[in-house]
């Protein structure tokens, strides 16, 4: 145990002089979390698209939805729009609907489109879809700002954990593993001490990112206990993978290569930046973070997904035993 | 006199070559034992699998007549072959934090650092980085971690290598000085002439299996390096 906090002290403490920790723990977490406040942009909350009609409205108001201005005629709607105003105006008129966007807000423009044809379905009698409002789904679901933190915090998270990893190997190269080895120092310590502060950039970083999404972007990450029980789980399982990849590798470089691979494969394919519908999101620990941040956000309780992400940790890290040879 | 380090059977093998063959010796308390071999004769890997560095595929060791665990580690320096130092450290950094994973308490540590610095003639450039050492400074250094705790039991592989004749002299006198006290040495060199004057035994290995062993008088007709040559022969190595 001394053993260990030794390594991780030394660890630290020779890491400090190069900029690469503070690069991992604070300088691109907070870079990821200033560039989606700018492009998701505003603290409004989850929808913050500003509308207006011409005419009548294509839905009725409601406080669920985004409320929509009164707008005289198309020639101020197209004044307003390109002033930034309002990002989309319907245009309602005898038997027709279009939308007047702003090419700076596309998703939102996206919504007004979606909703304008769906207005112009001719839809006799009864609309033919009931909308049953189910608490459980609604609430279960991240809000876009707390979607794409989280799923930038776990992208990066991964690369932070390699930050461990690219220790052993200089220790490797520069022999004095060898040292450690022939030291009276258990294997797991000796592993442990060195990739141990790959598991504290990776934890510093997503705590600075909880804290400035939060903060900046208005996510709602849920109660604090299960956040961090999320985040450490999920860290453990990146340890865990990054090293299960490298242990098959043969030379150092072909293990960082592998590494980076999988934090990049598992981070598109996990739904970290846009949603994935196949069973295979399932095989990521992005999904599963994703998950029991929704379940946490929902009232649900997150222990499926930290059952997960712990039984993969434990299933891969004793491979990180294999790394720890001279 | 009882065999502080016994080996019997040894056995590694890499894909396609068996590094290590059936190799056994027995290295006894306050005797200086030399492993003598052509390039690739195995005895890297030999001491690798001695000081724990690496497995065994078969073989026995004993170090003070236990099977090898945390403890009898703690029993045995080692010097490796690559120099094994943090470069960007200071040379009283290297053996400070070395220290601790031999368990010595800080301050137990502080004086046993000083003569360790004394003993290879670095105390006046301690604190600079090793980054900046000589490859001799760095040699000394690098035995110098080796005998920081103590060991009953020092092994070193080429610890010489790539040094002038000023810094082996030193580094060789103080070996001697310390085998005086009881200390055994198990070390690897290419310098004939070193291993007659330094060892009690030599033991010449090739192909990871031991050819001969004696006392350097005994093999030493004419000289060692003859009967280096004529057991091992002339052909190039890897
Ligand atoms: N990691 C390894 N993988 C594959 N083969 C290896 C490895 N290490 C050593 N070998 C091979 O094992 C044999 C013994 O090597 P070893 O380094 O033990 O020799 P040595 O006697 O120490 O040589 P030298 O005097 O050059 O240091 C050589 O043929 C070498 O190529
Ligand atoms: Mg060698």
């Amino acid at each position: 145990m001394r053993a260990m906090l030794l390594i991780l002290a030394q660890d630290l403490r020779r890491r400090s002089k190069d900029s690469t920790l503070l690069v991992f723990a604070i300088v691109l977490p907070l870079g990821m979390a200033f560039m989606f406040d700018l492009v998701i942009g505003g603290s409004e909350g989850p929808v913050a698209a500003r509308y207006g009609a011409v005419g009548a409205s294509p839905f009725p108001s409601s406080p669920a939805l985004p409320p929509v201005v009164p707008v005289a005629s198309e020639q101020e709607a197209r004044e307003l729009v390109e002033r930034g105003r309002l990002d989309a105006v319907f245009v309602t008129g005898p038997g027709s609907i279009h939308v007047i966007g702003s090419v700076d807000a596309p998703i939102a423009v996206q919504v007004a489109r979606e909703i304008a044809e769906s207005a112009a379905l001719p839809l006799p009698g009864p609309p033919p879809i009931e909308i049953v409002e189910d608490a459980t789904a609604a609430t279960r679901e991240l809000d876009p700002a707390t979607h794409y933190a989280a799923g930038s915090a776990v992208f990066f998270m991964f690369f932070a954990v390699l930050f461990g990893f690219t220790g052993l190997y200089a220790e490797r190269s520069s022999g004095t593993l060898a040292r450690l080895l022939a030291a009276p120092v258990p294997r797991a310590s000796v592993a442990a001490g060195k990739l141990l502060s790959g598991l504290l950039a990776a934890l510093a970083g997503m705590a600075v990112l909880v804290g400035a999404t939060s903060l900046l972007m208005g996510a709602r990450w849920g109660h604090p206990a299960g956040v961090a029980a999320l985040c450490v789980a999920c860290v453990l399982a990146a340890m865990g993978l990054s090293a299960f990849v490298a242990s098959f590798a043969r030379t150092a470089e072909q293990a960082a290569t592998w590494q980076s691979v999988m934090a990049t494969a598992f981070g598109l394919l996990g739904g970290s930046f846009f949603p994935v519908g196949s069973w295979f999101v399932q095989l990521t620990p992005h999904h599963w973070f994703l998950r029991g941040l929704a379940d946490l956000h929902g009232g649900a309780s997150p222990l499926p997904s930290l059952a997960v992400l712990l039984g993969v940790a434990a299933l891969t890290l004793p491979f990180a035993a294999r790394l720890v040879r001279a | 006199m009882s065999a502080l380090l016994e080996v019997v059977g040894l056995r590694k093998r890499y894909k396609d070559i068996v590094a290590v063959d059936g190799l056994g010796f027995a290295v006894h308390e306050g005797e200086t034992y030399g492993l003598l071999g052509p390039n690739g004769a195995g005895k890297t890997t030999a001491i690798s699998m001695i000081v724990g560095v690496l497995d065994a595929d078969a073989g026995e060791i004993r170090v003070a007549g236990r099977a090898p665990d945390l403890a009898t580690r703690a029993m045995v320096g080692y010097v490796p072959q690559q120099l094994a130092l943090y470069p960007d450290l200071t040379a009283r950094q290297n053996l400070r934090f070395f220290s601790g994973m031999y368990g010595m308490r800080r301050a137990q540590a502080r004086t046993r650092i000083a003569e360790v610095l004394e003993l290879i003639g670095l105390s006046d450039r301690a604190d600079h980085a090793v980054a900046t050492y000589s490859g001799g400074m760095s040699r000394r250094l690098n035995i110098g971690v080796g005998l920081l705790h103590r060991p009953r039991l020092l092994v070193m592989d080429e610890p010489t290598a790539g040094v002038d004749p000023q810094s082996r002299t030193s580094i060789l006198d103080s070996v001697q000085r310390l085998t005086g006290e009881g200390l055994a040495v198990l070390y690897t060199t290419h310098y004939m002439e070193e291993a007659e004057r330094l060892c009690d035994r030599v033991g010449i290995v090739d192909h990871g299996r031991m050819l001969t062993e004696g006392t350097p008088s005994e093999l030493g007709d004419p000289d060692l390096e003859s009967t280096f040559l004529r057991l091992t022969g002339r052909a190039l190595r890897d």
